[in-house]
């Protein structure tokens, strides 16, 4: 007792002493546009620690993540605070090298309510050790053409009713306009699979680890099969995400509707199709299913060597409401931090939405979006999944069968 | 004298000698280099993969957090059912798609530029290599905006015959044949080069006398370029094979992680990476290189197999 108190003592005496004087620098690794927001928060940082630098890694999405694999493999070359975005944040809370942010010195318990709810569960392992704050968040609408759907007569509220009826609609558009109503069917199969989960289930495993996929499972079997009457009526312009074409189609209006995280707007509005502003509004998706769309966190490694300034620094990252506004501002980063959404920026009207409100429904989305539990087979399942539902909706395989030898598959892999 | 030396001999060995270093350590130091590269980049990193194929390992967990599972990795791939056959057959069906026609292509056209062109060999040389030397990620970009759907090159000028465009990247039976394409424009050059340093081998003097004796250009090609050839031959079939079931920049750069529509692209090597770097599954990923190698081995061993045997009967 004694002992601790001592040593206890004697670590906030180094540390005040740390702070006062000594020189630091933190390196923080992140991706594009993570990048950009700490970018615009450094300043204000600088201000309040002169003496702490922060040195800023930043790679392209994927090289980033695989460097912090290996990293973390061989624990050489780790930064101090390690940017990890959503698809990654489960696989990397399942490993070993991070620290769980529970336990002192960090003690983020209290921390956790002041988040949106949902984010908590994505960075907490399934042994319950909660390894990265959330920073930013991807509340899932539905972006259209207003112009569109205008010409075809089509009210978007009818879209928003049913899986039905945004397909019947689709069809009236597609009738009188010429505009497909997607990208690509699997789009639609991508959002029913995300959305309306019961409590407990992860989009492939439960959180007991069992897989959900399969001929019986109700929910595979509707993504499956809209998604096939979706390719079948021809409504899909058949273009992936991130393709020259898919930027096409949002400067034209070739396409009349796309599912995406609040950020899509940002991209719209900067780089993909500027001269479409005051064409585009949002709204919930069909059935009022709610699903996340992205999302960035913080984590800090176990053999990081600069832990404590590490943690002072993801706190004014995450928890400083000023630095969640900055980095909205600067780049569409949807706050994590409830304190952040009630900012007055979120009742301003979005220029680029036909001065639609439209932050308040992101934020009503982010409130309503259930927390989904995450597997570390989760994307050997995907691919697999992917995969069917090609063979689904180019070659006419049974989705019965398709589903039976998904199951199959994925659980071999699976161990 | 004479029975003096071996009494002097130890002393003199004892001391450091310049003479002697040049002669017994140099030769080490200087070839030292490559050896302690290869230890570290070649060898270190063959002998993990090896251990790792029989370990379950995540790299999140670190250096020392495997398990040991014997076989079960090598047993999980070789199930008929696993994704690693369909990468395998997709892998070869490309690897025949591009492989065959470069050699096709490559073998008469290089005996034509030797026959016929040897004023602007250089320049011919020259142009045909430059696909090799060109980054891979930049060539494939650029065949991507060839293959876009809407945007693209192809389907424009087939959209001025009338035809409908065609999906080039996204209708899994045609991704293999797009992809191969690329590797086939890449690499035909490359061995028109093999070819053309051995057809400069071949003596003239040859084809002189078969001249005399009034042989035909298909006939001197029949008779004594292919023969001849043939060392050259299986060195070149024997790099298009191994490079070809290694296929990994174009596929990957063209359709994308998971290998497009389908995963009809979706290559051995591609696999073996998406289940390493995206499932964090190392050991698994280890067994399957392990297999992959295997199985490069065995196609190098009956091309040999059907060289060697071809040679004994000529």
């Amino acid at each position: 007792m004694k002992k601790a108190l001592v040593s206890a003592l004697a670590a906030a005496l180094l540390l005040g002493q740390a702070n006062a004087q000594e020189k630091v620098t933190l390196t923080v690794a992140a991706f594009p546009s993570l990048d950009s927001a700490i970018k615009a928060i450094i300043p204000a940082w600088t201000k309040l620690h002169p003496n702490v630098t922060i040195k800023l890694q930043a790679q392209e999405f994927a090289d980033h993540h695989n460097a912090m694999t290996t990293a973390l493999a061989t624990g050489q070359g780790l930064p101090d605070v390690m940017a990890l975005e959503i698809g990654y944040v489960g696989k990397f809370a399942e490993g070993q090298g991070l620290e769980d942010l529970n336990k002192a010195p960090y003690s983020a318990v209290a921390s956790k309510k002041l988040f949106t709810p949902f984010t908590i569960a994505q960075a907490t392992s399934a042994d319950g050790r909660f390894i990265a704050m959330p920073t930013d968040i991807g509340p899932g609408t539905f972006f259209f053409r207003k112009d569109v759907l205008d010409k075809a007569g089509v009210n978007p509220v009818n879209m928003q009713r049913s899986w039905e009826s945004y397909i019947a609609s689709g069809k009236t558009i597609k009738a009188k306009t010429g505009a497909y109503l997607v990208n690509t069917a699997a789009s639609v199969y991508n959002v029913i699979i995300r959305t309306n989960l019961k409590s407990g289930e992860g989009i492939y495993f439960d959180k007991n680890n069992n897989l959900l996929v399969g001929p019986d499972n109700a929910r595979f079997v509707r993504a499956m099969t809209l998604s096939k009457q979706v390719r079948d009526a021809g409504l899909d312009a058949k273009i992936g995400e991130w393709s020259n074409e898919w930027y096409d189609a949002f400067k034209k209006g070739t396409v009349a509707t796309q599912f995406s995280g609040a950020w899509l707007q940002g991209a719209l509005q900067n780089w993909m199709a500027p001269d479409t502003k005051g064409l585009w509004r949002v709204q919930n998706l069909p059935e009022r299913g709610f699903a996340s769309w992205g999302g960035s966190f913080y984590a800090i490694p176990s053999k990081a060597k600069n832990k404590t300034w590490a943690w002072e620094f993801i706190k004014f990252m995450t928890l400083n409401q000023q630095s969640q506004i900055t980095a909205f501002r600067d780049n569409g980063a949807f706050p994590a931090l409830l304190a952040a959404q009630k900012d007055k920026a979120f009742s301003e009207p979005v220029d680029f939405l036909g001065g639609q409100k439209a932050r308040v429904i992101w934020r009503d989305a982010a409130a309503k979006t259930q927390p989904i539990d995450v597997n570390k087979y989760d994307s050997v399942a995907d691919q697999i999944m992917q995969t069917e539902l090609t063979n689904v909706l180019e070659q006419g395989k049974d989705i019965k069968q398709a589903l039976a030898d998904a199951r199959v598959q994925i659980l071999r892999r699976a161990r | 004298m004479s029975y003096r030396a071996p009494l002097a001999r130890p002393a003199e060995s004892r001391r450091w000698s310049y003479t002697r270093f040049q002669q017994r350590l140099a030769p080490y130091v200087f070839t030292s280099p490559f050896f302690i590269l290869f230890a570290i980049f070649g060898l270190f990193p063959l002998l993990f993969s090896l251990f790792l194929a029989f370990h379950l390992w995540n790299p999140l967990d670190g250096l020392g957090n495997w398990k040991f599972v014997g076989f079960e990795n090598f047993q999980l791939a070789l199930d008929a059912r696993d994704q690693f056959w369909v990468a395998l057959k997709h892998t070869v069906w490309i690897g025949l798609l591009a492989g065959v026609p470069q050699h096709l292509v490559a073998l008469p056209l290089a005996f034509v530029i030797h026959q016929f062109l040897r004023r602007w060999q250089g320049a011919i040389s020259t142009v045909l290599f430059l696909p090799y030397i060109t980054s891979a990620v930049a060539i494939t970009i650029v065949f991507g905006m060839l293959y876009s759907e809407r945007l693209g090159l192809l389907n424009y000028v087939l959209g001025l015959v009338g035809l409908d465009p065609v999906r080039w990247l996204a209708q899994p039976e045609l991704v293999p044949y797009s992809v191969a394409t690329v590797v086939f424009w890449r690499y035909v050059g490359w061995n028109v080069i093999l070819y053309l340093s051995g057809l400069q081998a071949i003596s003239e003097d040859v084809y002189e006398a078969a001249t005399v004796d009034g042989a035909s250009a298909w006939q001197k090609f029949r008779f004594i370029t292919l023969p001849l050839l043939r060392p050259m031959m299986f060195y070149a079939f024997t790099l298009t094979i191994v490079g070809n079931m290694q296929l990994f920049e174009e596929p990957f750069i063209l359709t994308g992680q998971g290998g497009g529509s389908g995963g009809a692209a979706l290559t051995s090597a591609m696999h073996i990476f998406n289940t390493g770097f995206r499932d964090l599954d190392m050991g698994y990923a280890s067994a399957m290189s392990w297999l992959l190698f295997l199985a490069i081995f065995v196609l190098s061993m009956v091309n040999n197999y059907l060289f060697s045997r071809d040679g004994g009967r000529s």
